[in-house]
């Protein structure tokens, strides 16, 4: 029998498992332990670097997730046993009581109002505001339904209370509710349970929870955010006044040895707290202040960003010591911040907000989660993983992904999560696999050539429509309109009954359109779509009204006024009802295989992903062996040489039957979409696959700084790594210059693994001779994560460390000493050099990707990597479908990095090669041969090269949208100067109908 | 009439940011004048000047069509492009002596229902001052 697979944690990296499991037909069982999915991405205010709304772009991922046919999304459920072994896993749960079914729950909201036990911290705005015992977590909530506290609740402590059982309509509530057990039987396990913010209270100089101006960054970020509780104004916690000068302090909980504190860097506070600073400046004209050790902008344009903070928004950043102490002011509340300037005496500011840029710790009951699962922790209590193994754990068959395995940004969590899908996958699919049946529907009725017979249902919402909006004069105008043969109101529109009262009306009533009017089809049309196709009806042939977010809601004290709105939007969704049509997506054959350009590191990993799900892979590499950058490595990563794994990778993929090597070859051309791609080879071979992936990586800068390959002690750090593995390296005077090649006017970014890597190479010579002198000249060291380490080891070395700030400022070399500043002693010094070690950069081969993007229509970025389709949620994926990037090719990362972008994309690749066929929205664009006449102008105005004019059969010119790539925005119908183009379920005379109903029979008040 | 006038207003919206951000006023409770009807299209490109103008000629006393904002799109460009439809029927309105601030295009994100309250009632005072479209005679 088929397995399931198991996810646990559903936050973003959790809910991206689970979907790129369902979606390659995986059935799921993702279980979070609190009564919410999102994790902390949804209670975040912007994501950096792009300063996206983060409840924006997770929303639809929530959504995808709770209403995927094969995921079942436990909330509010803990994993309490694991037995078995990879493959075959008895898991068992345990189902927390919520004392509110959450099946017939319709989150009305009645019960919350009318709860006497009030004033508790609410937990999802960090105790900044407070709930009732009876609550929904957060406004955003999937599942959006109540949950009881049971021990803040009166009736369950002391059987005195119940109202909130009076006052549900549907019921719904139950105080005998008790914990209860499950067990699931899974195929493999994915540990997605995030992190745990560091303890701000640790910092006692600090001050925070004893200053109430000083709040941690993730209580600023609900502060900041629109839905937060101050809806985004940003208030002195004291005063309620509005803040002038705010300070963030950077590394709290991070990079240091202080008792309670952690020596890692926690990866993500220097960006975040930039994004927060810049935020705020937008709402407001505040002087804010940044104290940093070093800034860690390794990221895909992470430096620019904060170039931006500093140039555009006038953020000032204080590179300075450690912020020693903050003191309140017991009068004014105001902050005294006490901290060494750069040159090195003790001064202070006063601020009225004080930031903490608190750092990650591993995520609660980490231990506990490691015994059960039975896997092992590394020395800072996170997941262990390896170098070349990065997503697994030390259990077969059990993975990781996101902050658990080490403090981790989202897009490199999302992409993780991707591969660790893939990773799973591979001991669910066997030759016995059995892919979750789609699930199978009434036959749908024929509507074509039938006068419209409409069923209207108006939702009361409670009291949040009915209250305002008088739904029964609504429903009773409704049966007065053209063509209406059925019109109703329901207390919960969305509540079972009434979806299944629909499904039954369609069959007994004939009906051929059905209309809804409650809320926003963004959240609930799916739901009532599905309703229509229960009932054998098409269901683009269902329309909504939104009268609750767009009406009650926004016009409570106009109940007149709201009412005839209520009717004119119920007339204006009916009127275009009576044009819908049924609509199918075309379905678009797929080619079951997949082709990998480039056979790094990066590729074969992603070729041998694929292949372990029984799927012919095509690795096409340019040059005559396998291998890529990596081959230029002479170092070890946890014990074993990266010569060593390459090899043993190289014998892996030749060895494997599904994996066909194409060694010395170039890509001409890559015709087709998603699905249907010809690879074209400069040979003239053509390989059809249904998705691509660029792993074509990137290579090392060559410096042109201090006469690089004339002067003989000047040499790179693979030259230096190259002679010291040859043991012919004899330099006992070494320098090394970081950030050649980067961060510099031609090449603004940073090259992310500069750092580590010279400092690997300091702590080797060092070890091989302490009494060799080695010094780095750097900008900032960027050992983020659990490199910290090498930063640290190299320290208590012995290394020098001098700093730079600028190209035009670099270190001068003479050939036998180099002249840099020191930050201790304050003062340029000069050190006796015999080998100047240049930590060059990496530098994207921008030619050959323009190349391969013109072949497949995907961006570039302006630093000349690829471009992804969403830098946060779809870090793998290109705009253009059946089309990913991993590895450098995406951006200069270290080689876990690439191992696990590369499982990540290979899971993308398999959602779509897994399929027989795709089927595309139904509401894409179509043209009308007839009306045609070739112009052109809706092909020049797609964005995704979605039509083309051919020659049709009459040798006329006219245009052809290919379904397959159309998204259905229609720019190209308002584009159109014929009138041809058209867009099914936004068809011109559609929304023109809304028009016309709206305003022919409009009464002006 | 001794009433106040009382417009009535068309707002197309996107159906990824701007409608999203009609939701979001909602859900937050802001409060605002009842005389807009919302019409959803998947992008504020989907809004055909004819769209507009059909609105206009059969009495609407405004039109604001409401995009994501530049670079934010959901389809890439969209709404770059429906900025300059409605820079250029702007044109076209005021060449035809029709007052063009009748027509305004905003960006609001699915995150602003706050932007969404404001920009919303500052366009029906604006409308209000202008008084009735001229297009439409009294009583008709």
């Amino acid at each position: 029998m088929t397995k399931s697979a198991l996810v646990i944690g559903g936050g973003i990296a959790g809910i991206q498992a689970s979907l790129d499991l369902a979606d390659r037909d995986i059935h799921v069982f993702l279980v979070e332990r609190l009564p919410t999915i999102g994790g902390t991405m949804c209670r975040l205010d912007k994501t950096f670097p792009t300063n996206d709304c983060s409840a924006c772009i997770l929303s639809p991922k929530m959504a995808d997730c709770i209403g995927h046919p094969n995921i079942d999304t436990l909330t509010f459920h803990e994993v309490v046993k694991v037995e078995g072994s990879a493959g075959d896993f008895k898991v068992t749960l345990k189902k927390k009581a919520r004392y509110v079914d959450p099946k017939s729950c319709t989150a009305c909201g009645d019960c919350l109002a009318k709860c006497p036990s009030k004033g508790i911290p609410d937990e999802f705005e960090y105790g900044l505001s407070t709930r009732r015992a009876i609550y929904i977590p957060h406004a955003q909530a999937v599942p959006r339904v109540a949950i009881i506290d049971a021990a803040n609740c009166r009736m369950i402590q002391n059987g005195k209370c119940g109202v909130c059982l009076k006052v549900c309509g549907k019921k719904a509530i139950s105080y005998e509710d008790k914990d209860s057990e499950v067990v699931v039987e899974v195929g493999s396990i994915i540990a997605a349970p995030g992190f745990q913010p560091w303890n701000a209270s640790v910092a006692t100089e600090y001050g925070y929870g004893r200053f109430k101006n000083v709040v941690t960054a993730l209580e600023f970020e609900r502060m900041m955010c629109a839905s937060g509780p101050e809806r985004g104004h940003i208030k002195v916690p004291a005063n309620g006044e509005d803040p002038k000068k705010i300070a963030f302090i950077q590394c709290c909980g991070s990079r240091s040895e202080k008792q309670g504190w952690k020596k890692y860097c926690s990866s993500v506070c220097c960006m975040y707290a930039t994004k927060q600073a810049m935020i705020t400046k937008e709402h407001a004209d505040v002087q804010e202040d940044i104290f940093f050790m070093d800034i860690r902008s390794y990221g895909k344009e992470f430096e620019a960003y904060i170039n931006r903070a500093q140039k555009e928004y006038g953020i000032n950043m204080y590179r300075a010591a450690r912020v020693s102490n903050v003191d309140e002011d017991p009068v004014t509340k105001k902050l005294a911040v006490s901290y060494t300037d750069s040159e090195g005496n003790g001064t202070s500011q006063e601020y009225d907000i004080v930031v903490l840029s608190i750092g990650l710790n591993p995520p609660d009951g980490a231990e506990e989660m490691s015994e059960i699962l039975g896997i092992e922790l590394n020395q800072y209590g996170f997941c262990k993983t390896t170098v070349y193994k990065p997503l697994d754990t030390t259990r077969t068959g059990v993975f990781v992904t996101g902050a658990f395995a080490a403090p981790k940004d989202i897009p490199t969590s999302v992409a993780e999560a991707s591969g660790s899908a893939a990773k799973a996958g591979a001991y669910i699919v066997d030759e016995n696999f059995q892919p979750c049946a789609p699930k199978q529907y009434p036959q749908e009725k024929d509507v074509e050539g039938k006068e419209p017979r409409i069923g209207v249902w108006v939702c009361h919402c409670g009291i949040n429509i009915g209250s305002v909006v008088d739904v029964p004069a609504v429903t009773e105008y409704a049966k007065g309109l053209p063509n209406v043969v059925l019109s109703e109101q329901s207390q919960y529109a969305c509540a079972q009954d009434c979806l299944e009262a629909i499904s039954n009306a369609i069959r007994e009533h004939d009906l051929n359109r059905v209309v809804v009017a409650s809320c926003t089809p963004r959240t609930h049309e799916p739901l009532f779509r599905e309703a229509c196709k229960n009932g054998g009806l098409n269901k683009y042939l269902f329309n909504m009204a939104n009268i609750r977010d767009q009406c009650s809601w926004i016009h409570m004290h106009a109940a007149e006024a709201a009412t005839k709105k209520a009717k004119d939007l119920l007339r204006m969704s009916i009127a275009k009802a009576e044009l819908l049509e049924p609509l199918v997506g075309s379905e678009i054959p797929v080619t079951k295989e997949a082709a990998v350009v480039g056979g790094g590191i990066t590729g074969m990993n992603a070729a041998l992903d694929i292949a372990a799900q029984g799927f012919q892979v095509h690795l096409i590499e340019k040059e005559k062996e396998l291998g890529g950058f990596a081959r230029n490595f002479h170092h070890k990563e946890d014990g074993k040489e990266v010569s060593e794994f390459i090899k043993e990778t190289i014998a892996k993929v030749e060895k494997c039957p599904k994996i066909k090597i194409y060694k010395g070859a170039g890509i001409k051309d890559i015709p087709g979409f998603v699905g249907n791609f010809r690879v074209q080879l400069t040979d003239g071979k053509e390989i059809q696959v249904g998705a691509v992936l660029f792993a074509v990586g990137a290579a090392q800068y060559k410096p042109v700084e201090y006469d690089y390959g004339k002067a003989g002690n000047v040499v790179t750090l693979l030259d230096l790594e190259k002679q010291v593995a040859e043991d012919k390296f004899t330099g006992k005077n070494v320098a090394f210059v970081q950030c050649i090649g980067s961060r510099n006017d031609s090449v603004k970014y940073c090259s992310r693994v500069c750092c580590a890597g010279a400092l690997r190479n300091a702590i080797q010579l060092k070890m091989k001779d302490p009494t060799t002198n080695v010094a780095i000249i750097h900008k900032d060291i960027r050992t983020y994560g659990f490199r910290e380490e090498l930063y640290n080891k190299a320290s208590s070395l012995g290394v020098k460390f001098l700093r730079y700030d600028s190209d035009a400022k670099l270190p001068v070399f003479d050939g036998k000493s180099v002249r840099a500043y020191d930050v201790i002693l304050g003062t340029d010094v000069e050190l006796p050099i015999d080998t100047l070690v240049l930590s060059a950069g990496m530098t994207p081969l921008r030619a050959e990707k323009e190349e391969l993007a013109k072949m497949v229509k995907v961006p570039i970025s302006k630093d000349g990597y690829f471009f992804e389709a969403h830098q946060k949620l779809r870090p793998v994926d290109f705009a253009t479908e059946g089309v990913y990037v991993a590895g450098a090719a995406h951006w200069p990362k270290f080689m876990d990095e690439c191992i696990a972008q590369a499982s990540g994309a290979a899971a993308r690749m398999l959602t779509i090669i897994s399929k027989d066929k795709l089927v595309s929205e139904g509401i894409v664009a179509v043209s009308n041969t007839e009306l045609c006449d070739g112009c052109g102008v809706c092909e020049g105005c797609c964005d995704y090269n979605a039509i083309n004019i051919i020659v049709g059969d009459d040798g006329r010119l006219k245009s052809d949208v290919n379904p397959g790539l159309c998204k259905g925005c229609g720019c190209c119908v308002a584009s159109c100067p014929a009138g041809a183009m058209e867009q099914r379920g936004f068809r011109n005379k559609q929304i023109i109908a809304e028009i016309d109903a709206l305003l022919n029979d409009y009464q002006k008040v | 009439m001794s009433e106040e006038f009382e417009p009535i207003i068309v707002a197309f919206c996107c159906n990824w940011c701007s409608y999203a951000g009609a939701d979001g006023a909602g859900v937050a409770r802001l409060q605002m004048p009842t005389n807009f009807r919302i019409i959803r299209t998947m992008c504020s490109a989907r809004v055909d000047p004819e769209f507009i103008l059909r609105a206009l000629s059969k009495g609407a006393d405004g039109v604001i069509v409401l995009g994501c904002h530049p670079a934010d799109c959901h389809y890439i460009g969209g709404n770059y492009r429906a900025r300059r439809r409605i820079a250029l029927l702007r044109l076209v309105l005021e060449q035809y002596g029709f007052d063009p601030k009748r027509l305004r295009l905003e960006w609001v994100s699915a995150s602003e229902g706050e932007k969404f309250q404001t920009t919303l009632t500052t366009f029906v005072d604006t409308i209000k001052a202008l008084g009735p479209t001229p297009l439409v005679k009294e009583g008709q």
